[in-house]
This record gives structure tokens, sequence and C-alpha cells, in this order.
């Protein structure tokens, strides 16, 4: 099938403009636009070349080394790939259910990761936008243009960074390359001097994370016309929901929920995924198409992350990110909340608990107990997933019977939102770029879209000071007419 | 006690000539000026916001990374703080890590340095290649000098012609 923009009838000739690659998102992102002599946009595409070779790079090696080795596919989220990939590999050693001390101590690093990332995001790579405008001065657009206005928020975000790489470091091990989790549990609980050392910082942290809810909520609502109407497009949410329906960014079932918030699964075992879930291949993009089985790929695709799971779960167990939740909803009127700049919203509310969740861990005794491990019968198969930063994230492997994983397969959170954020540049480009010349800061628009979904696209390779932005206009001949860059 | 100098390594291991900053920090490890208490080493995947809190209380700032148009082996520059690197991914480049340091600390950040390496290949689970291997090798010579003399002006004598890109 074909959705609106995403193929023009006659691209021979149209003129292309090439944003390559997307600034302030990870790795190798390019999105070309198609425009008529007039600017009429016929096309918009997001390409993702990076996920290539996952899969090959996890095959043949022994089960054991997965989830550390996964680590490695993602500098910007590892502790996700580490867990999922773990809690699979617990399925392959028969670990049916963990100690009470190890499960603990991983939904403890994946809250700290998700509280350094969400921080990240919002502090480093969307405030910019947010505090000065999608039109400001582009040398003023980045976290150091933050900091020299907004110093305050700055230093938040910097130091709400570093507690969530603390926490990361005290449950695996290590500052990266952590060894945290093994398959059946832990490997490492935490010490008295370790966990007094976060308590000491976890009020502020909560502090500072409440002050940021109010900060995006406020930025929100006071310019309603665009903030619930930018890149708008309807969808299906999914995401795992946790026992009774609570928020859970670590375990639970899978549930999907239509663009009405009827509900389209629930309490489905994620090791049947591929049950309610497929994947569809377009020869145009390297990155591949999900959509839930059940509706069919030209209306089963769908949001995850953080505006699907505010959304998706019945209510959050910590008091001050529930509070932030009926916020929301009530601010939603009661139906679901589809613009994709209220992911911010949803971030900071997550941001808010993952930091309410961490205080009571840390208020727990297991997390100094030295009974972290379990095994089981072995199996041959494994399904871990765990809602990472961006979204869901699945990890499925097939381990032979000596030990070495013959087959991987993981849809990771930027893939399951590939469609959403194609749709909504497309609404971009249609609002903002149809029929105007091109300038950087309309350009900057599409870039805001993509970046509400904070995808991470190239998992793992850094680039200092090489991803400048290159627009490029090309006519029908191929000819460049008129090319803009910034470095 | 805060080490004088910091050295951070850059790189993802499984991403072929990226490793040169992570190779270079197991070996670094070896040496008993490591162990001194006057050279701390970070190795890391990408250089993040919170970087720019391991600067508080050094006297030199050493970033080793790996570079895809760098003239081999390695170039060696003293960098400043800087808001023209206004565009990056989810990481910063060292000159941004600087100035977060200058805005959020409101201090000079101490004097810092570019080790970058020249790398040809990226791909992921690509081991590092023969040539980075050599560019390596000579940085490490490079690296005996810088570290037995750990100081300003030693290092600056030590500088090479213009960075290329980093990567």
């Amino acid at each position: 099938m074909t959705y609106q923009l995403e193929t023009a009838a006659h691209p021979e000739t149209l003129r292309r403009v090439a944003i390559d690659p997307v600034s302030r998102v990870e790795g190798h992102g390019k999105v070309t636009i198609l425009l008529d002599d007039q600017n009429k946009v016929h096309q918009v595409r997001l390409h993702i070349v990076e996920f290539r070779g996952f899969e090959k790079f996890i095959q043949g090696r022994p089960y054991w080394e997965v989830p550390v080795m996964v680590q490695r596919l993602c500098g910007i989220c590892p502790v996700s790939h580490h867990l999922a990939a773990s809690k699979a590999l617990d399925v392959i050693v028969g670990a049916k259910k963990l100690t009470p001390a190890a499960e603990k101590l991983r939904r403890l690093m994946h809250y700290g990761q998700m509280l350094q990332s969400h921080a990240l995001h919002f502090f480093h790579l969307c405030s910019p936008d947010l505090l000065f405008g999608f039109d400001s001065d582009v040398t003023k657009r980045n976290i150091v243009g933050v900091a020299m206005t907004h110093p305050e928020t700055a230093k938040r975000g910097v130091l709400l960074r570093k507690f969530g790489q603390e926490v990361i470091r005290v449950t695996a091990g290590k500052r990266v390359h952590g060894t945290g989790a093994v398959p059946g549990g832990v490997n490492k609980s935490l010490t008295v001097a370790e966990r007094d050392e976060l308590l000491k910082e976890i009020y502020h942290i909560i502090q500072w994370s409440r002050e940021a809810v109010q900060l995006i909520q406020k930025v929100h609502t006071q310019d309603p016309g665009l903030y619930n109407s930018f890149g708008i497009f309807r969808s299906n949410f999914m995401s795992l929901v946790g026992h009774n329906g609570d928020l859970d960014f670590y375990h639970g079932t899978l549930r999907a929920r239509d663009d009405n918030g009827g509900m389209i699964f629930d309490h489905v075992d994620y090791q049947n995924y591929n049950q309610v879930i497929e994947e569809e291949v377009r020869s145009w993009s390297y990155m591949k198409f999900p959509f839930i089985k059940s509706i069919g790929k030209e209306h089963g695709w769908y949001k995850v992350g953080p505006l699907a799971r505010v959304q998706n779960c019945d209510q959050i167990s910590t008091p001050f990110a529930e509070h932030e939740r009926k916020e929301f909803v009530d601010y939603a009127g009661g139906t679901p909340m589809h613009a994709p700049l209220a992911y911010h919203w949803t971030r900071m509310i997550e941001m808010l608990h993952a930091a309410e969740v961490i205080k009571e861990l840390l208020h727990d005794d297991d997390l100094l107990s030295d009974d972290l491990m379990v095994q089981g019968e072995r199996q041959m198969e494994g399904v871990g997933v765990i809602e990472a930063p961006r979204g869901t994230l699945f990890h499925h492997y097939q381990v032979d019977e000596n030990d070495v994983v013959t087959m991987a397969n993981l849809i990771v959170s930027t893939t399951n939102n590939n469609q959403a954020m194609n749709e909504a540049i497309r609404h971009v480009a249609r609002r903002y770029l149809h029929g105007r010349e091109v300038t950087e800061g309309l350009l900057n628009h599409i870039e805001v879209a993509i970046r509400a979904f904070d995808p991470c696209l190239s998992c793992a390779t850094h680039a200092l000071g090489k991803m400048p932005l290159q627009v490029e206009l090309v006519d029908a001949e191929g000819t460049q007419i008129h090319a803009l860059s910034r470095a | 006690m805060t080490a004088p100098v910091v050295v951070f390594c850059i790189g993802n291991p499984s991403r072929g000539d990226d490793a040169l900053g992570p190779f270079i920090c197991g070996e670094l490890g070896k040496w008993p000026e490591i162990g001194n208490a006057q050279v701390e080493l970070i190795e890391d995947f990408q250089l993040q916001i919170e970087h720019a809190l391991d600067l508080i209380g050094r006297q030199l700032v050493l970033f080793i990374d790996a570079g895809t148009a760098t003239t081999a082996p390695f170039d060696f520059r003293q960098i400043s703080a800087s808001t023209a690197v206004a565009h990056t991914s989810h990481a910063l480049s060292p000159e941004a890590v600087l100035q977060v340091y200058r805005q959020t600390e409101g201090q000079v950040p101490p004097p810092a340095f570019v080790l970058c390496v020249r790398g040809d290949s990226f791909e992921l689970g690509a081991a590092l290649g023969t040539a980075a291997t050599a560019h390596a090798a000579a940085a490490m010579v490079l690296l005996a000098r810088l570290l037995a003399m750990p100081e300003l002006a030693a290092w600056q004598s030590l500088t090479t012609g213009a960075m290329g890109d980093a990567g």
C-alpha cells in the first residue's frame, strides 16, 4: 500500500531536498523531500540506515556473552539492550522468576537509565527548540545556547544526567560496559555506602524532576495552537503495562489501544509477541515497519514511547507522577493526545516517575541482599521486552545445544516508531514547507518533529564535529541549484 | 583526591577503528603512571554533558578519539571552549564539553588537548584495523612523553597540525 506523501507519482520531475544527517538525532538519519517548481511537497521520507547488521553481530556468540555485547549496539541506551537481552536469556536458562533482590537491582539500573536518558533529551536535545523557538538563531539552538541563557536549567540537566549515570555505575559495576545483569539474575548487589550516596541526592532529583514537568507543561499549555497541532497524526499506541495496569518500564504484558483509546489487545505475554506484531519491509528504507497483525499494515502501525506509555497505562504507582499524569489526561480532555510535541510533556512525567521509583528502591533492603541468582530448566528460545527510553524494545533469541545463539531478532524502539515519525514529518512538510521557499528555520521544523520521538538512529558510533546538517536542492536533471549547511 | 590529569578515551570497541579510544585506554591502564593518582582514565562511548563535571579540579585534560580525516598517524592539538560547535547528536564534541563546564561551573575550563588518531573503517562487529593499530602504537609513544611531563608548556610543545574530523 502507499501512504499520503510517501511516494510521489513522478519523482523524476521534482526537486529533491535532503536533510542529511538529521542533527541532534543520533547517527545517520536522512530526510528527503521532493518539491515541484512551486515548492509544493510531493514526497517526504525519513531514511534510517544504521540498523543493518544487528542480528549478525549477535548470532554465533555464546549466549552468556550477549548481555554485555549488545550494549555496544547503542552508545545512548546500552542499558536497555543489556536488560532486554538479559530478560530473554533468563528464559533460556529457565529462570522463570528472579529473586526479589535481582529484580529490584535490575529495575534500579533501568530507572536510572530512564532518568538520565530523558534528562539528556529534554535539557540537551529539545530544550533549545522549546526555549528559543524553532526558527531561532541556529548558533544558539543547542545545549551551549541553553547554558548561556538559562544556566540553572543547563546545570540541572547535567546533574540529573550525572545522577542517572551513577545509578547505572553502582548497579552495572562500571560506568560503561557494565556486567550487572546476567542470565538468571545479577552479579552484584549494592553496598550500604553506595546506597547512602544515592540517597543523599535523590530528593533534589525528585524536586528538579517535578520542576521540569512544570516547565514543559507551562511551555505546552501557553501555546496550544502550536503544541497541540504541530506534526499531529492519529495512530494506535503500544507499550508494556505492569501489574494492575500500572506504568512499568521494566516488566509487564503488551497492551495496544486504538486512536480513540479503545483496547486492541491486552495482557499479551511478550513471549508471543509475533502473534500480535508483524514487520513489513519497504523498498526505500532499511528499517522495517512494524504493525499490529489484527488490524493490518495499512492502519495497524502505532506509536511507542512516553506518549504511548503514559496514555496506555491505567495509573502511575508514584504520587507526584500520578498527579502529573492526571493533569495531562485532563488537559487532553478525556481522549488520547496525539500531538508529537506532547512527547516532551509525558517524557518529563516519566522522568519524575523514575526518580520516585529510585527513591522507593533505595529504601528497600533487598538491594543489599546476596540472593542474586536462580536457574531452571534450560530452554532453546526466549524473548525479552523492556520499555526503553524511546519505547518498546524486543530481543528474541534461539540458542542451540552448544549454547550458541543461532537466531536473533531485535525490534528497537525507533523501529516501532518508524511509520509514526514519517507521518509526523509529512504533516509538518504539508503545513510549513508546502509552497514556500525552503529555509534553515523551516527545515528545523522537520527536525523538531523527529526529535520529539527522540529516535536513536545509529546506535553507538559517535561523531564529534562531523554532523553538519546539509540540505541540497537538486533539479530534475540532478544539478544542485541551492545548498544550505551548518556545522 | 582528584587526579590532576584526566584522560577521556572515547569510542566503541565493536565498531572497527572506533575502538581506538578504548584500545588506547586499555594500554594506558597497564602503565604505572596511571595507578599513582596523578592520572585518571575515563572510557566512554561518547562525550556527554555530564563529562563537564569530570573536569572539576583538573590541571590538564586530554581527549583521545578516532578521526576519519585526520592526518596519519594522529593529530595532537590544544582546544578551547567553543560555541561554534553548534549541532551535534546526542553526543558532544570536546570543545562543547569545555563550554558546558564554563557555563555550568562559571569558570574557565582547565587546559585541554585532543589526541585524534586516524581511523578508516567503523563497521559494527569489525575489529580494530591493522593501520589503526599502527597509528595507536605511534600515539602511545606520544602519550609516554605527555604523561611523563604533565605540564601545560610541555604538552603545548608537542602539538601537531590542525585536527581533522573526529569520528
